[in-house]
């Protein structure tokens, strides 16, 4: 009788074994997918952000001379032999460009310094050190020697402390950069506000959407369903630039605040911060109402008539039963608005004036313009983390298993 | 739901910061760059501005070549002028594309050993550094032909025209604009009459993405000649100097990020004074009659430049086509299509009046010697030498 019973487990235990396999083997594309068109670049990328062998590749010779110096005093004459034969070698091969990119992040005016010295360096006889000082006395000063000694390892901090403010001082300690030059901790700071603001708003607006929507008979809980989603049919830009028509200064809502005020009572909406949150909880607004409504359709209604029929206010019972019930469809909305506003760039960037320039804003443009791969990776770095470390708050204080969609 | 489910999905939402900004810089993007946008806002607001034109009826020889540009009605004024006459001449079929500028995705194709496009339109100061960096063919100058009168063509481009990877195509202009109905006892006339906030009241329109002309327009209006302008950039005083006056009227400014916005800005009365792109003013006042006026004094040249992407696999035929596009009369014919001076002075001669509509090119060239009196070329080397620092800096000013 035990061992049928024990037999009887054990087919149980198999037969489930066997049903996981089978939906593992179902998932398998999705994640091999996600495996090469996510996570695999997503990786390489954030790899530039600490390593980067330009100069040791291009500039071999030179990085192996620089490396035996301590960085102290001047550097080796070796060193500057080395560098004539690289920086002619590497002018000859069409590849002097790229190290003169890379070397120009490390200090301003290093691009046109090593191309044109690289353009004479063929002709450069000993001793080494005049040569290079008579084509620009800059080659004179060991900070640049001390710069160029730096980026010749290999492996970098110096992007996550670029993107932190920090700058490194000769003797190679991190120091905070001067303060006209301080950016991205703002930025990172100003990003996060932005989206905590826009989740607020969110939540505030969205809520009682939610709660009416979920009140309503079927039919026209379905119609004012397909308004909410409505926005998702027009494109991201049609709905920015729509709001910048109706937000200007001379636009439809200040004309109709001016039509009853007096001219004199115009307001700045946007150009600003206000704009900023204004259109991006407009545009966000979906993703919070949606789980929200879901989760409230499933609170049974009986039990707040219970509630109240035991004594509890109307507002006691909603507080006390209804509200915690649908606590976990707004938590989740919350952090989808939060995560999704801390990628949006576009948005900001035209509605958001001076303010409306955020982290992302800087990834772009190291990514497109100034094609600063490394530093862009290393504060998409800082990003991804920050957010992971606010995940797992968040997943502690609500509680993941809290978390409902529908 | 349960818990597994809801960690996936947080999860996933966790990364999709990323994915946007990273994976669409890789080329498979979802969100879309904001360059682009310049040439959708304008396709929205310019009538006559109606995207890329496909290649005309050709006699094909099975040739083809794929040329790559901004869009709008940048592409269109290329298509007419050098893409159409040369598909008649060659029977080469032209494949017309368009992109948001900036070296990357040339980059990426150069890198991967995949290149699929042969000629491609930039901005001369990254045309520069993606020959610096060995993304580019070297284009032999004397190949290019000479001006009708003999004139060889080193000596009739504009200065800096041609580099060794790259021939420019036209010039165009930062300007500043402002809507003459608003200044009715006093137009101004002068580029310092931008930073006057209390003789010339109003708001003003300036550009944010970057340092690049306006420290330059802030100098030249508070009273550094020209020639010197660079040189008292190259300074840490003459950074503050140049922020400084911009300090002045920095509440009063409205900052534009596509070049779509400044004609409109004024459009709606959101600012009286703005800077902008010569060619999207002209636009306005030609096709929506709108009382814009140009001054253009101190104004500031950029080169456009064609150039080819280096492994192009049609290397004959795009240099062939690069100098066929770029001689006296296809530059000329430019002109008829949209406001941007063609890089030749034998072209400017030549050219006459936009297409359909009564209205004189010549005085709408930034290089007409009226206009280019008091100009200034932007020193794309000195650029590349000092963008990061300067970015910086201007990213902070912008953020305080």
């Amino acid at each position: 009788m035990s061992s049928q019973k024990a037999n009887l487990a054990e087919q149980y235990r198999r037969s489930g074994k066997r049903a996981r396999q089978g939906s593992f083997l179902l998932v398998l594309p999705l994640l091999a997918f996600l495996m090469v068109t996510f996570i695999l670049p997503i990786g390489s990328m954030l790899s530039r952000s600490i390593e980067d062998s330009t100069v040791a590749d291009i500039l071999p010779r030179t990085a192996a001379a620089l490396r035996a110096w301590n960085g102290k005093g001047r550097p080796p004459f070796s060193a500057y032999s080395a560098l004539a034969d690289d920086l002619d070698r590497a002018y000859r091969q069409g590849t002097i460009g790229k190290v003169a990119t890379r070397m120009n992040f490390e200090r301003s005016g290093m691009r046109s310094l090593l191309i044109k010295t690289a353009r004479e360096a063929h002709a450069f006889e000993p001793p080494y050190a005049q040569a290079f000082n008579q084509i620009d006395l800059q080659w004179s000063e060991p900070e640049l020697w001390g710069v160029l000694r730096h980026a010749s390892a290999t492996t970098t901090s110096g992007y996550y402390a670029a993107a932190l403010d920090k700058t490194r001082t000769a003797e190679g300690t991190w120091v905070d950069k001067p303060e006209e030059d301080q950016i991205y901790v703002i930025l990172f700071t100003r990003t996060l506000a932005v989206a905590g603001g826009v989740t607020a708003a969110c939540f505030l607006l969205g809520y009682p959407l939610a709660f009416y929507i979920s009140h309503l008979d079927e039919r026209s809980r379905n119609l004012v369903l397909i308004l909410v989603l409505l926005p998702f049919w027009t494109s991201l830009l049609v709905r920015t630039t729509a709001w910048i028509a109706l937000l200007q200064t001379n636009g439809v809502i200040n004309d109709i605040i001016a039509s009853f005020a007096g001219e004199g009572a115009r307001l700045e909406l946007i150009h600003n911060m206000t704009g900023t949150i204004i259109a991006m909880t407009h545009i966000l607004l979906p993703f919070m109402v949606l789980p929200t409504y879901s989760v409230m359709l499933s609170v049974p209604p009986s039990l707040s008539r219970a509630a109240v029929s035991l004594g509890a206010t109307p507002w006691t019972a909603f507080w006390r039963v209804y509200f915690p019930m649908t606590l976990p469809g707004a938590a989740a909305g919350g952090l989808l608005v939060f995560i999704l506003a801390l990628g949006y760039y576009i948005t900001p960037a035209l509605v958001g004036g001076r303010t409306g320039q955020l982290i992302s804003n800087m990834i772009e443009f190291h990514m497109k313009t100034s094609l600063n791969w490394g530093l862009a990776a290393a504060l998409g770095g800082i990003l991804l983390s920050g957010v992971l470390v606010l995940y797992v708050f968040y997943a502690r204080i609500v509680g993941l298993n809290r978390l409902r969609l529908g | 739901m349960g818990r597994t489910t809801t960690i996936i999905i947080a999860a996933a939402a966790a990364v999709v910061i990323l994915a946007g900004v990273l994976l669409f810089m890789l080329g498979r993007g979802t969100e879309k760059d904001v360059n682009q946008l310049d040439a959708e806002l304008s396709d929205m607001k310019l009538p006559n501005a109606d995207g890329t034109a496909g290649a005309g009826g050709t006699k094909p020889t099975g040739a083809s070549l794929v040329v790559v540009s901004w869009g709008g009605a940048y592409t269109k004024s290329q298509v007419e002028a050098y893409h159409k006459p040369y598909e008649a001449k060659t029977g080469t079929k032209i494949n017309s594309i368009d992109y948001n500028g900036g070296i990357a995705e040339i980059k990426a194709m150069v890198e991967a050993n995949n290149v699929t496009w042969d000629v491609v339109d930039m901005e001369i100061a990254d045309a520069q550094r993606a020959c610096d960096e060995g993304l580019l063919e070297k284009i032999d100058a004397g190949t290019l032909p000479a001006a009708p009168d003999g004139t060889p063509a080193v000596q009739d481009f504009v200065a800096n025209g041609i580099t060794p990877c790259a021939v420019t195509t036209i010039l165009f202009s930062h300007i500043v604009a402002y809507d003459t109905t608003k200044f009715e006892t006093r137009q101004p006339t002068k580029l310092a009459d931008f930073f006057d906030v209390k003789n010339f009241p109003g708001k003003r329109g300036m550009r944010k993405q970057s340092p690049k002309i306006n420290l330059e327009m802030a100098l030249r209006a508070d009273g550094v000649p020209g020639d010197k302008v660079y040189e008292v950039l190259g300074t840490k005083a003459g950074v503050d100097r140049a922020l400084k006056k911009i300090d002045t009227i920095k509440n009063d400014v409205v900052w534009w990020e596509t070049g779509a916005q400044p004609p409109q800005l004024l459009a709606d009365g959101e600012v009286t004074m703005t800077t902008a792109y010569n060619g999207r003013i002209f636009d306005a006042q030609v096709s929506e009659n709108k009382p814009f006026k140009i001054i253009w004094d101190g104004q500031l040249q950029e080169l456009d430049v064609l150039a080819i992407v280096k492994g192009s696999k049609n290397l004959s035929e795009a240099v062939q086509f690069v100098s066929f596009a770029t001689d006296t009369q296809r530059l000329a014919d430019q002109a008829k299509w949209i406001a941007y001076g063609p890089a030749r002075k034998s072209s400017l001669l030549l050219v006459g009046k936009f297409e359909g509509k009564d209205i004189d090119m010549q005085p709408n060239m930034p290089n007409a010697p009226e206009n280019a009196k008091n100009a200034i070329q932007i020193d794309f080397v000195w650029w590349a030498d000092h963008q990061e620092e300067l970015n910086q800096r201007w990213a902070a000013w912008l953020a305080k």
